[in-house]
């Protein structure tokens, strides 16, 4: 491929992905079509599923919350070369050291008890992506194959702390207690509420604002630091960043530690904010849709708060799709996913390649005249 | 005598669970021996297993089925090889990306199909299933322990694709090793560059790798829905291909240690369920958690160079561009 073709940037930014994602939602209206349902009645009513009530959006937020944390967690070790498919992991530790605290300090004030749940969730998610880089960084075991081990060995670990140590006694599924109240991240209904707002009851709660806040620390870290810089020189061409005076294995194990802190941030959400409890499998796959947001906002924090957005509306329209069309149930919400990351994330070169040759044309023709 | 039958019934086990794990592990080491990492492993055995369940279940046919299971894989790594490269996509998300969507995808069509709340129909019929082929006079050996039961639970009483799984160790490592197409498949996964240099399509090698590994994930997910269980439920595959990848990572990519190290995978998997409660001496009852997740930590100690050394394909996961 010519170094002279080129997609403008806002092509390569918004028009690209924009392409891949109608394409992605095109396949999937097919598969809808081949299940006996009109496309078009399924796209509107995830549509207004999703956006279309005060509800809707609240749950949109709420799913949005745990990818925009995931997503983060993902692009920051994007930045730095590194491949973190480790996130699901790192979510699901980080969300036993957020519950710990709860549990512990849950009749504690909130200013307390909250702060140090947060911390407590950052600190066991990054713990748990410190291996893997080490590993990566010490040893050159491919981090890929590493972090996806450490889901493996996060489940096994949860579920034995669940079934063994944590259960609340005398009942039969596997979950702890309920929180005490002021561990409970408070619900943006409630607090609207406070000022004479109605807005519908959701889970939706301030750990939306907590993963804002953390978009944009981290747009301040990775482009306006000098930590930043190496990383990301580091992530572009490591040789280069060798000569520059950068070392190699701190990049990585800081990386990792970075994105499993962001990753571990999933608990504040769904635990705090939502379940009140911890729980097998709470993350959901969240770790998995990290990478597809991350890829599909193109690893820049404002791209992945659109991307968590789209996939949080994907999520709540999904369930209202399963909720009204008889034969559709949630699966198909994981089959979009899949479809979005299939296209958004591994087939971008299919249209790069036609869409660069559009513009070759229309710049030709602005030339000749 | 009764811990001797107890341990030869955990083999017998042990050698149900390790043949889907050993099929895929063979499909990986055909598509990473040829630069292009496997990811894709769960969901093209995902995919098979449903497709395989329900032709089964509409035709009567297990055959079928089996035919159903390969072509669906098939196209599932075609799909992947398309991103990868056709287009020199990112090799681990399009592997990740088909196994999602194949997730979704089983229960989706097995409720509109089927309207069974996302499973398909019990392959009760006769030739619906793979069933286990009893080798002459393998009841009366029973009678005989030491040799005879071993005999009648350990050779005799499994179903074709057992035995097919085992005989592909012998012929993948003689198609790798000794043919013509191994020596390339090898090569184009180390020095795809020097391939290219010696006029051998380094895609079409690719493509060819990522088809047989198709074909084999295909047996593997046929094997769990109509032949280990008797249709396909919600994620059957549990992780069996991420397993399958730890096992061939354990193996070092290479045919006969991949055995071993599925053997060995399979061999935990089939004690943690006998000790499953139990209390052992010494050290009491171990949780079934530990015993499950001891595969995943062996394969980290090996990547870390901690147990043996386990080294890639040179030039695998890079998307190969040729030089214009």
């Amino acid at each position: 491929m010519s170094a002279a073709a080129k997609l403008p940037r806002w092509a390569e930014l918004v028009l690209l992905p924009l392409v891949n994602l109608t394409v992605a939602l095109l396949l999937s209206g097919l598969i809808v079509l081949l299940l006996g349902e009109s496309p078009w009645t399924a796209f509107k009513l995830m549509l207004s599923g999703s956006l279309g009530s005060q509800e809707g959006i609240g749950y949109t937020l709420y799913y949005a919350t745990n990818f925009v944390f995931t997503g983060l967690a993902v692009a920051v070790a994007f930045h730095a070369g590194l491949f973190n498919i480790g996130a699901e992991g790192q979510a699901y530790v980080g969300g036993l050291g957020t519950g710990l605290v709860a549990l512990w300090l849950g009749n504690a004030p909130a200013l307390v008890v909250l702060p140090l749940a947060i911390l407590a969730g950052a600190l066991f998610g990054a713990a748990w992506a410190f291996l893997p880089a080490w590993l990566q960084a010490r040893r050159g075991s491919h981090i890929v194959i590493t972090t996806i081990m450490f889901n493996f060995i996060a489940a096994a670990l949860m579920t034995y702390l669940l079934v063994n140590v944590l259960i609340k006694p005398g009942q039969q599924s596997p979950e702890t207690r309920e929180f005490g109240a002021n561990a409970f991240m408070p619900a943006v209904h409630e607090l609207l509420a406070k000022i004479g707002v109605t807005f519908a009851g959701t889970p939706f709660n301030l750990a939306f604002g907590l993963a804002l806040i953390a978009a944009a620390l981290v747009w301040v870290f990775i482009w306006h630091t000098r930590w930043g810089f190496a990383l990301r020189v580091s992530g572009e061409n490591a040789t280069a960043a060798v000569y520059a005076g950068i070392v190699p294995s701190k990049i990585i194990v800081g990386a990792m530690l970075l994105s499993g802190a962001l990753a571990g941030c999933l608990g504040l959400n769904e635990l705090l904010g939502a379940q009140h409890r911890i729980l097998i499998d709470f993350t959901g796959g969240a770790g998995f849709v990290g990478i597809a947001v991350s890829l599909m906002g193109r690893n820049h924090p404002v791209g992945i708060v659109v991307a968590a957005i789209l996939f949080g509306a994907l999520y709540q329209g999904g369930s209202q799709l399963a909720f009204d069309l008889p034969k559709i149930n949630r699966d198909m919400v994981v089959v979009i996913q899949g479809l979005v990351i299939l296209l958004c994330g591994a087939m971008e070169n299919v249209f790069r390649a036609p869409l660069t040759k559009v513009f070759v044309i229309f710049r030709r023709e602005s030339a000749a005249k | 005598m009764e811990t001797y039958t107890l341990i030869v019934l955990l083999l017998a086990a042990t050698i149900r669970v390790a043949t889907p794990l050993l099929l895929a592990a063979l499909a990986g080491m055909f598509s990473e021996r040829s630069g292009v990492i496997d990811l894709g492993l769960e969901g093209k055995m995902l995919g098979a297993a449903f497709a395989s369940a329900a032709v089964s279940a509409i035709s009567g046919s297990a055959w079928l089925g089996l035919g159903a299971g390969i072509a669906t894989a098939v196209l599932l790594a075609l799909v992947i090889g398309f991103a990868c490269i056709t287009h020199r996509g990112n090799q681990v998300v399009a592997g990740t990306a088909v196994t999602i969507m194949v997730v979704g995808l089983g229960p989706t069509l097995a409720l509109a199909w089927f309207n069974l709340g996302g499973h398909t129909p019990q392959l009760d019929g006769p030739g619906q299933r793979f069933v286990g082929l009893v080798w002459p006079w393998a009841q009366p050996a029973r009678e005989h322990p030491l040799p005879g039961l071993l005999y009648a639970e350990l050779l005799s009483g499994h179903n074709l694709i057992v035995y097919l799984a085992a005989a592909l160790v012998p012929l993948s490592a003689w198609v790798l090793y000794r043919t013509r197409f191994g020596l390339r498949l090898r090569a184009v996964g180390e020095n795809p560059h020097a391939v290219e240099t010696a006029g051998i399509s380094v895609n079409a090698l690719r493509y060819r790798a990522l088809i047989i590994s198709g074909v084999l994930c295909g047996i593997a997910g046929t094997y769990l829905s109509t032949a280990a269980s008797s249709g396909f439920v919600r994620d059957m595959t549990a992780g069996k291909g991420y397993l399958a990848l730890a096992a061939l990572i354990f193996g070092k990519w290479r045919p006969w240690p991949t055995l071993g190290a599925c053997l060995l995978f399979a061999f935990t998997d089939a004690l943690a369920v006998r000790l499953q409660g139990v209390a052992l001496p010494v050290v009491g009852v171990i949780p079934v958690q530990f015993i499950l997740a001891l595969p995943y930590v062996l394969t980290v100690l090996l990547l870390a160079g901690f147990v043996g050394r386990a080294v890639a394909p040179h030039a695998i996961g890079v998307p190969y561009a040729k030089e214009k």
